[in-house]
């Protein structure tokens, strides 16, 4: 077989095509959002002058020592509890040593052998597999991130700036449990609500404070061992991570369907080239000498600050999705996609609590204007839901009013779309611009006798047994209350004239 | 009364009688430092400016009466404490030129509480040595015999205290570097239990190890010096969070020697009295046992089974931290850097050959080797492991008796050159002191007589942890009634 002729469209249907299966792990990087830095007083902000958040800690100096920052403990134990984790009550920190620029002391200081989470999961919905995926996370370690070299534009040389070092980052590891780069983008998105959720980490994937790598192999499906794995790097969204993925698989399976091997290497992904090549192989890999972190003391955690953490922890989405679907009657997937983040989901809830407050209980309507007009608006405009147009209070007086049929959903649209423009209550809107939808029997009933008077042979047609009719009818109706009749009361009101 | 041979305790007697200002005194420290020097090689750097505007301030303070027991007094610093705006050495070429914008903890409070700080004291390039004669500066001599060297790697506090440089100063001692030094030169020297003193600015060697200490005239002035250097520091998570006791008030407590030695049980470990120890040493502790049973202290003798164990289990530990610590030294951002570097990894390689010297060396590459994959669990697990046993066995020992009694060194000062090209040999001055540090337990070394080169000798005193005050106590009933500590060789 030639895969090479064969035109797919991902790894993952290639995997499937060929009896090959994908094993994918990955290491995900998430800098916690701590006011300071993990082992010193420097400030955290992102984007300031090249080394004007450093100090002798930071630059390693001569004689100078950490002190674990205890905001950055308190966020490992949040995610640690978030994805079920099992929480060290003695964990210990150690040195990694390698010399690069950018690490001023010649080692980072991470946590090797006894991390402070261990054994958790979380679950995701997969394309292929179904609902409720169990994916293990082997652990999660705190650790510093390095400083940056900067090369470009710079003659005779590099510059080093130590802005970053020594910002925590949480480690976070799984196991080798994904099966696609589908599944993977689910993983990093369910990951990333949930320290969004947390608040430990912005999830920011383009600025790097959310880094993932991927370690991806393929085995015949059925075979019990892994394959010979690589690491693939430098996967700065989602979407590369998946067509990183799907990239790496289908290179895996074609060597080996041509007779060749997979050498363990780490990969660097080129997003422009859609390619990667690799970037050390194992052979010179780093010796990294690791040993417990002698300036720091092991770090002893009591029962009960963990158990006041927990106690803490705010409602996580898969709990919230949960909830939604019981609470507001909604479908396992709006749930989801409405949980994705906790700005939509509070946001969601604001606009059902309005409409409820108007005496409209039923959520749907809430949940599909949210994840309808409204998402598609905010899309469009690139704007996050934090800086929606339209606030919950104004959506939610809008769909109490669809549901009161006081308005038509068509006009319903125009007067979103003058809320997004040009803000204002939807009631006066549609009063002002005489959008109020026609619900008055009477003038109703006016409206039908003047088209079924105008269209004999329609009504005629009808009455022979083409039922089908009836839309054209309703139609015409609309049309002649310029869209203000109640549809649903047109509807009713000409069945009953035509059965005269 | 000379003011050479002057102790901390007189000095600030002095001071607070207002008979001698802080000025005058640090004039005759700068002077003596001047005239002796050159010869002795006991400070790299000299800071006669600050030094004396410093000594102004005390004379201030002690002019307001607002003056701590501290006040005014001369000090030597071990050129490895970092002092803001004062080149701090570590006595390597690595940082011939390093002036850190920070200060030590140690120095900060000891300044803080009035001292004057004379210059930075030669050492073994980052305190790796037993002889001082790994320094980039060159050896520092034994004031008692100047073909001799004094003991390392705190040779040049302790011989500027010997040689009356100074009135006091601070040592650091990883593996022995305050006492077997403090022996050498026949002055006092105490390393404090591990944690006790804040490793804060205090450039490392081996971090689970290193502590500072004071290095005096008597066990008097290392109880005052002690009691300004001790205490939790939020800056060192591995300082002890736990009050500092009263060394000063509790050394004598207003009874005599004999009341407060009688019942005293002192260990003596027979391991420590071998083959490898010279007869005059042997012969002063003989009559030190016989000096503190005739206090009215009960000596027997215990047993350290691990005390074998000690020099290889170091040999491995204190370098795999050194080799780590060491990192740092890269020629980026501080520190010596080699000319036209070809390239990064020329960079690195060539400033750390060219910077660090041949026993540094010796140690990182021992360190990586020992830290490597595949030799890690042979050598620094296991390493780990003996740090146990030893730590066990004192613990045992101490259920026995308050304390322990061992020489400080197995011989007196040997010539300068001696034991240069043998490391092994070298590594063996330390062989009474090392599991101490192994340990994490406070010791004192005192003098207690001399050979027949009338060269000192120096004995150790072990005790439990945190039990600094008590190993104080018996240190000064020693001298209340043995004048070892007195003789000089002014
Ligand atoms: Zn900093």
């Amino acid at each position: 077989m030639n895969h090479k002729k064969i035109a797919l469209r991902s790894g993952t249907e290639q995997a499937l095509a060929t009896g090959y299966e994908t094993v994918i792990g990955l290491e995900v990087h998430a800098q916690m959002l701590t006011q300071s830095k993990i082992f010193c007083g420097c400030p955290t902000r992102f984007g300031a002058d090249a080394n004007t958040q450093i100090c002798p800690v930071c630059a390693a100096f001569p004689g100078v020592l950490p002190v674990l920052n205890r905001e950055a403990v308190q966020m490992a134990i949040k995610t640690g509890l978030a994805i079920h984790g099992q929480i060290r009550l003695l964990s210990e920190f150690s040195r990694k040593n390698y010399f690069y620029p950018d690490l001023p002391a010649g080692y980072q200081i991470s946590q090797y052998e006894l991390p402070i989470v261990e054994q958790g999961h979380l679950m995701i919905d997969s394309p292929e597999r179904g609902e409720g995926i169990r994916i293990g996370i082997t652990r999660i370690h705190m650790e510093v991130d390095a400083g940056k070299s900067l090369h470009e534009g710079i003659v005779g040389g590099s510059w080093v700036d130590l802005n970053r070092t020594g910002t925590p980052l949480m480690e976070i590891v799984s196991e080798p449990d994904l099966r696609s780069s589908a599944e993977a983008g689910e993983y990093l998105k369910k990951l990333r609500a949930i320290v969004r959720y947390l608040g430990v980490c912005d999830g920011n994937m383009e600025e790097g404070s959310f880094r993932c790598d991927a370690n991806v192999s393929v085995r015949l499906r059925g075979a019990s061992a892994f394959g010979t794995r690589c690491e693939l790097k430098n996967l700065n969204s989602i979407r590369n991570v998946m067509r990183a993925i799907d990239y790496e698989v289908e290179r895996q399976i074609e060597l080996l369907e041509e007779g060749g091997k997979v050498i363990q290497e780490t990969r660097l992904w080129n997003a422009d080239l859609n390619s990667s090549r690799p970037m050390r192989g194992k052979e010179d890999a780093h010796d990294y000498r690791y040993f417990p972190e002698p300036d720091l003391p092991p770090l002893r955690l009591t029962a009960e600050r963990v158990a006041a953490i927990s106690a803490v922890l705010p409602e996580l989405p898969d709990a919230k999705a949960l909830r939604f679907q019981e609470q507001y009657q909604l479908s396992h997937y709006d749930a989801g996609v409405l949980t994705s983040s906790r700005e939509l989901a509070d946001f969601f809830e604001a606009v059902a609590a309005e409409a409820a407050a108007l005496g409209q209980a039923n959520a749907k309507m809430a949940a599909n204007w949210v994840t309808g007009e409204l998402a598609a608006r905010l899309n469009r405009d690139g704007v996050e839901i934090q800086h929606s147009p339209v606030t919950p209070g104004q959506l939610g007086k809008l769909v109490a009013m669809i549901q009161q049929g006081t308005l038509s959903g068509k006009l319903a649209k125009e007067v979103f779309e003058i809320l997004c423009n040009e803000g204002g209550d939807p009631q006066q809107i549609a009063e002002q611009r005489g959008m109020r939808q026609v619900s008055d029997e009477g003038a109703i009933d006016a409206a039908i006798e003047q088209v079924l008077a105008n269209n004999p042979e329609d009504v005629a047609q009808y009455r022979a047994g083409k039922s089908k009719i009836l839309g054209f009818l309703v139609g015409q109706v609309m049309k002649a209350t310029q869209g203000k009749a109640n549809p649903g009361l047109v509807n009713q009101r000409l069945l009953a004239k035509l059965a005269e | 009364m000379d003011l050479a041979r002057i102790t901390l305790k007189q000095a600030a007697d002095l001071l607070h009688r207002r008979a001698l200002s802080a000025v005058e005194l640090t004039q005759f420290f700068l002077e003596r430092i001047n005239a002796h020097n050159p010869t002795l090689n006991a400070y790299i750097t000299v800071d006669a400016e600050g030094a004396l505007a410093d000594a102004r301030q005390a004379d201030a303070c002690l002019a307001r009466g607002e003056a701590t027991p501290l006040t005014g007094i001369p000090l030597a610093v071990k050129d490895l404490f970092c002092t803001k705006g004062l080149r701090t050495t570590c006595a390597s070429r690595m940082l011939a030129d390093f002036i850190p914008p920070y200060e030590s903890t140690v120095t900060r409070r000891l300044r803080e509480a009035g001292m004057v700080v004379l210059g930075k004291t030669n050492m073994d390039e980052f305190a790796m040595g037993s002889s001082n004669e790994t320094s980039y500066f060159g050896p520092v001599k034994n004031p008692w015999d100047h073909s001799r060297i004094p003991g390392g790697s705190s040779g040049g506090s302790a011989a500027a205290v010997a040689a009356g440089l100074c009135v006091a100063a601070l040592g650091t001692d990883t593996g022995g570097s305050i006492r077997q030094p403090a022996a050498l030169s026949g002055i006092t020297g105490l390393k404090p239990t591990y944690g006790r003193v804040s490793r804060y600015g205090m450039i490392a060697f081996a971090s689970s190890l290193d502590q500072a200490g004071p290095m005096t005239r008597s066990v008097e002035d290392a109880a005052l010096l002690l009691q300004g250097m001790a205490g939790h520091d939020p800056l060192d998570s591995t300082s002890i969070d736990q009050a500092v006791e009263e060394y000063v008030e509790q050394l004598s407590g207003g009874v005599s020697a004999q009341e407060r030695m009688r019942g005293l049980r002192i260990g003596i470990p027979k391991e420590y009295f071998t083959d490898g120890l010279s007869e005059s040493v042997h012969k002063a502790l003989q009559e030190a046992i016989e000096r503190f049973q005739e206090l009215g202290a009960q000596c027997q003798s215990v047993s350290l089974p691990t005390t074998a164990y000690a020099i290889p289990t170091y040999y491995i530990i204190a370098p795999a931290e050194a080799s780590s610590n060491l990192a740092r030294y890269d020629g980026i951002r501080f520190g010596y850097r080699c000319e036209q570097p070809e390239d990064l990894l020329d960079m690195f390689a060539r400033s750390r050959s060219e910077g660090f010297g041949a026993e540094v060396k010796r140690r990182i590459m021992l360190g990586t080797y020992v830290l490597s994959s595949g030799y890690y669990d042979a050598y620094y697990r296991q390493a780990q492991k003996v740090r146990r046993l030893i730590a066990d066995d004192f613990h045992n020992a101490f259920t026995q008796v308050d304390l322990l009694l061992t020489p400080t060194a197995p011989e007196t000062a040997f010539r300068i050159g001696e034991k240069k090209e043998d490391p092994v040999k070298m590594y063996l001055s330390d062989i009474f002191t090392i599991n101490v540090n192994l340990a994490g337990l406070p010791a004192l070394s005192l003098p207690c007589g001399f050979d027949a080169q009338n060269l000192p000798i120096g004995m150790q005193l072990i005790g439990r942890p945190l039990q600094e005050s008590s190993l104080l106590r018996v240190g000064h009933s020693f001298q209340q009634v043995t004048d070892w500590h007195q003789r000089s060789p002014l």
